[in-house]
């Protein structure tokens, strides 16, 4: 089961919803992720319902549209609490599209074009952790603003040393290819 | 409008370059990260333009004055009521309270008690640690007696403070309470900051950023330079 999924069980494991709030209340509670689809709400609901950890409750079309409100069953909340429990594994796929640029960079084109790569990549890098440490200073952000900047920054930290460090490996590559 | 000025610094120690060449400028109210390698030669730049250090050549302008030309006790007098110095470890005098060593800059230039004690008490409070004002050092956490030692770098109201690598014995939430607190201060009270560090993260709240390698400014800034091949590369 995906993650929204889960996030959407613990939201309404807060009390019933329906569809469109639960968007609302999605992407408030996550304001730096990519907002949620009305789309993927109500097919993800659907989902739920078929495997018993939601419920339709009331249904009302007041003149609007389809009003049908959720809430999570007893099976919805073992399915969370379990969710919560489970460790995530570590790393468990060495993947990511940074490290396959300079991979595919050093096999078609060598060092050099692997050194304009990570170059350019750290600027952007540095750019990106500018504005959300400008995000975390400003006093109008909510507390789900910085910490969603936090959990970037630290990734972004680490990319940023990842580079760094590749950085200097291909130079001495360079050198040992040229020389 | 630029304050403090590096143009073409110099400096070694015996044989080994520190510095070979260094140009930079900060305007007043701007924080300027200083980043780098250890043995970049960052702590080295913060000595020359503090004054501290004079270059062995190359000139250093404050406020579009020549500084490395004047007399020790001149420098040293700019020092005290120009500049703020901050470090890692804060250096805080450890029989006294925060509020007395806060304070003491300003009795070591003569000001009355009851105003020294009066200006502690509030550079504390913008710092967010009135609440250990009475506390001496071993009472306080480390992240509460660097607020302190910056308050003290504070106190006398600098028009640059040079903080070198300020959040570097601080835990994460402790340094980001320090940062938050000095950008502040800085776009507050123009208060123009040398921040050295060697951690993105912390450059990240400047509003501008140099790298320095083997002792000159990285012109990409970002380390693009790192050894091109001798033989010419493809740049």
């Amino acid at each position: 089961m995906s993650t929204a999924a889960h996030v959407l069980l613990a939201l309404l494991a807060a009390g019933p919803m329906h569809g469109y709030d639960l968007k609302k209340a999605h992407d408030q509670r996550l304001p730096q992720a990519k907002p949620i689809a009305f789309g993927q709400v109500y097919g993800t609901l659907g989902r739920l319902e078929r495997d018993g950890l939601v419920e339709k409750r009331g249904q009302s079309r007041e003149g609007g549209p389809d009003r049908t409100e959720f809430a999570i069953t007893d099976t919805g909340r073992e399915k969370l609490r379990t969710w919560l429990e489970t460790i995530e594994t570590p790393a468990p796929y060495i993947s990511s599209t940074l490290l396959a640029k300079v991979v595919v960079a050093l096999l078609v084109d060598g060092a050099g074009q692997a050194r304009d790569y990570l170059t350019a990549q750290r600027r952007a890098h540095t750019a990106r952790l500018r504005e959300l440490t400008a995000v975390k200073t400003d006093p109008a952000s909510s507390p789900g603003d910085v910490i969603a900047a936090d959990y970037a920054i630290a990734h972004l930290d680490a990319d940023l040393r990842w580079l760094r460090t590749t950085l200097e490996r291909v130079a001495d590559l360079h050198r040992e290819v040229r020389s | 409008m630029t304050l403090l000025q590096a143009r073409g610094l110099v400096k070694s120690y015996g044989p080994t370059p520190a510095l070979r060449g260094v140009d930079l400028e900060v305007a007043e109210g701007e924080i300027l990260a200083v980043t780098g390698p250890s043995g970049c030669g960052k702590s080295t730049l913060l000595h020359c333009l503090s004054g501290i250090l004079r270059p062995d050549a190359g000139e250093v302008l404050y406020g579009g004055q020549r500084l490395d030309t004047r007399s020790e006790a001149d420098r040293s007098r700019l020092r005290r009521t120009d500049f703020g110095v901050l470090f890692q470890f804060g250096q805080l005098v450890p029989e006294l309270t925060a509020a007395e060593n806060v304070a003491l800059p300003l009795l070591l230039a003569g000001q009355g008690r009851r105003e020294a004690r009066a200006a502690a008490l509030t550079w504390l409070e913008r710092l967010d640690v009135a609440d250990v004002a009475d506390a001496r050092p071993g009472e306080m956490s480390g992240g509460q007696q660097q607020r302190c030692a910056a308050a003290r770098a504070l106190v006398t109201e600098p028009r640059v403070l040079f903080a070198d690598e300020p959040t570097g014995a601080l835990d994460a939430l402790a340094g980001e309470r320090l940062l938050a607190c000095l950008t502040r201060t800085a776009h507050e009270r123009h208060t123009s900051i040398v921040l050295i560090t060697h951690d993105a993260s912390v450059a990240a709240y400047a509003d501008r950023e140099i790298t320095l390698r083997d002792g000159a400014v990285d012109p990409t800034g970002l380390g693009a330079d790192i050894a091109p091949a001798p033989t010419g590369g493809r740049r």
